[in-house]
């Protein structure tokens, strides 16, 4: 079985779907009809309808676009903060790297999730401000694989060439650096889609999240909570969507990590 | 030791007053003054009562003189009290402290008796029929959302089966039982909550406990055990077992801020009064003393969860003390 290949088929297809969702979805996710709620699943509704008669198959084929669009620009963030604060730390050493690694030890020592909890709820939950947040307490990681990658890279005699060369720093991190060290990160960007998406269904589980009436996978089971014991659809379908989409990334992740070592 | 202990101690100063810097920080992110919560809600609470109020909780002064006088209060225990209900944040914490390092505690023990030795299987027997599934195991168990696992568990095992209680940690008879009925009930209650909050370690220290044991059986000193004509129990459990633990002792060390920030979920799923679910209350409520209270709290018990963590390994491997300079 290769894991990297079916989480590579499965991302491809929520990405398809997502793109192509008023095509996919069979109802409008916002068409309030009264008395179509509750419905079991069905040829009409393939996956039921919940309290409001919305369909259910349609408002998760809507989900995964803000599932796909927080991880995507989380780990953007991320990514790209451990890749400045990681490269500096490791290229400089000295005071800047010991500050900047006292910073990721501080950083590292708050249940992340209570902070991204208290930052959300005292900004505002937004889309925007969820993503925002998920990345800026989620680049420590990054940081650590980047800095040690640049301390053993820039020993190497290729960078002490470049130097000899009369390259910049700026040129020897960007040109030389990073590119080499970017296999392992491309692992831990993929992964960290994973764990961007379960953080955010579990902010919208929580209600801090993404907000009603815009449907993603976390808010539909916080009203599937309500309903729980009268309509089992919507609880379970929206949660094996979440299980299923981070199962992929992380098999995607894993699958690349094994490739490279 | 002592000197190792002393070294470790002292490195932990700078990452206190971090924590302090960052929370003060995130709490005056928030547009607005903190206590505009208590008085927005009040429409006609004059000017001057506003005024009056900021300067109780010490708003009218720089925010560098706000942090000094916070923190030297804080160095007492005092972390103001709640806008809520007007009680010490100290006192609030303090008192849901308890339940929810029991459940983590006991779901800590879990992980632990449950992950190792599917680690240590699935390292010894490596690519065998179990092997598989302990990683398809493993895979879905890092990608299943445990508070939809909650929800999953809640309707068959409480309502469809009626077998276990769905909320709080007592049942509403609890003072008219007799002790052990007590301890049944607890139990009862618990049951749920420590299997979800156990739930999410569980594939990661599996996965982890893998490849420490199957690291160690590939070293030297394993074979040289077998080439003296050791059984392979005593190769597995006496020589090889015990080295491939160290490092999970240092990773239960780590997930402590993991299992404090999962309580937040669980907690308000099963509607548990502990330490997670008095922040959320908090933060909802914007009760600035109780969130930056909890967060620092928080933090402190990530720190010593990891110096425990550290002090244990140094402990059983002299290497470590001996070798790290701090």
């Amino acid at each position: 079985m290769n894991g990297l290949k079916i989480g590579t088929v499965i991302i491809v297809v929520l990405i398809l779907m997502a793109f192509f969702a008023p095509w996919v979805s069979r109802y409008e996710p916002n068409d309030i009809q009264i008395t179509q709620a509750l419905l079991p699943p069905s040829g009409e509704h393939w996956l039921g309808t919940d309290q409001l008669g919305r369909d259910v198959w349609s408002r998760m084929v809507y989900g995964i676009r803000v599932s796909l669009l927080v991880g995507l620009v989380a780990v953007g963030i991320s990514t790209l903060l451990g890749l400045v604060l990681g490269a500096v730390a490791g290229y400089y050493g000295g005071w800047v790297d010991a500050s900047l690694m006292r910073f990721n030890d501080i950083m590292l020592c708050f249940p992340t999730f209570f902070l991204i909890l208290a930052v959300i709820t005292l900004l505002e939950p937004s889309l925007l401000n969820i993503m925002i947040i998920i990345g800026l307490t989620s680049w420590m990681g990054v940081a650590r694989l980047v800095r040690a990658e640049i301390l053993s890279l820039k020993e190497r005699d290729f960078i002490q060439a470049a130097r000899a060369l009369g390259a910049s720093d700026l040129w020897i991190v960007t040109k030389h650096l990073i590119p080499n060290a970017m296999g392992p990160v491309w692992v831990s960007a993929i992964l960290g889609v994973a764990g961007a998406i379960l953080v955010e269904s579990g902010l919208s589980f929580l209600g801090i999240g993404v907000q009603p009436p815009t449907p993603s996978w976390g808010n539909m089971l916080l009203e599937g909570k309500a309903t729980l014991g009268a309509a089992w659809w919507m609880t379970v379908f929206p949660g094996v969507a979440i299980l299923v989409t981070v199962l992929a990334f992380n098999l995607a992740g894993e699958g690349l990590r094994g490739r490279k070592m | 030791m002592v000197q190792y202990l002393a070294r470790r101690l002292l490195s932990l100063i700078p990452l206190l007053i971090g924590i302090t810097l960052i929370t003060f920080f995130v709490i005056h992110l928030a547009p607005g003054r903190p206590t505009d919560v208590l008085t927005d809600l009040n429409p006609k609470i004059s000017l001057q009562a506003r005024d009056r109020l900021a300067k109780i909780y010490g708003l009218d002064q720089p925010l560098p003189a706000q942090y000094l006088q916070w923190l030297s209060r804080m160095g007492k225990l005092d972390f103001g009290r709640s806008f809520v209900d007007d009680r010490s944040v100290w006192d609030k914490i303090a008192e849901r402290i308890p339940v929810t390092l029991m459940i983590n505690l006991l779901a800590m023990a879990l992980v632990f008796v449950v992950a190792v030795p599917l680690g240590v299987f699935g390292a010894v027997r490596q690519g065998s029929f179990w092997d598989h599934w302990i990683t398809l195991f493993v895979f879905v168990g890092f990608a299943t959302p445990t508070f939809w696992l909650a929800l999953l568990l809640m309707q068959w095992l409480g309502i469809q089966l009626g077998w276990l209680p769905l909320s709080g940690i007592v049942s509403l008879d609890f003072e008219r039982m007799n002790f052990w009925e007590k301890v049944i009930d607890v139990s009862r209650h618990l049951t749920l909550p420590v299997f979800i909050s156990a739930f999410g370690g569980l594939a990661g220290i599996s996965r982890y406990m893998k490849t420490s044991m199957s690291e160690i059986l590939r070293q030297d000193f394993i074979r040289t055990a077998r080439a003296k004509g050791l059984s392979e129990r005593q190769v597995l459990y006496k020589h090889a077992l015990r080295n491939a633990l160290l490092p999970i002792v240092t990773i239960l060390g780590l997930s402590v801020p993991g299992l404090l920030g999962g309580s937040v979920i669980f907690e308000s799923i099963f509607a548990i009064p502990g330490l997670g679910r008095l922040f959320y209350d908090g933060v909802m409520a914007r009760d600035y003393p109780v969130v930056m209270g909890i967060l620092t709290i928080g933090a402190v018990l990530t720190l010593l969860g990891n110096l425990l963590a550290d002090l244990g390994y140094a402990w059983v491997d002299p290497r470590i003390r001996v070798g790290e300079k701090g």
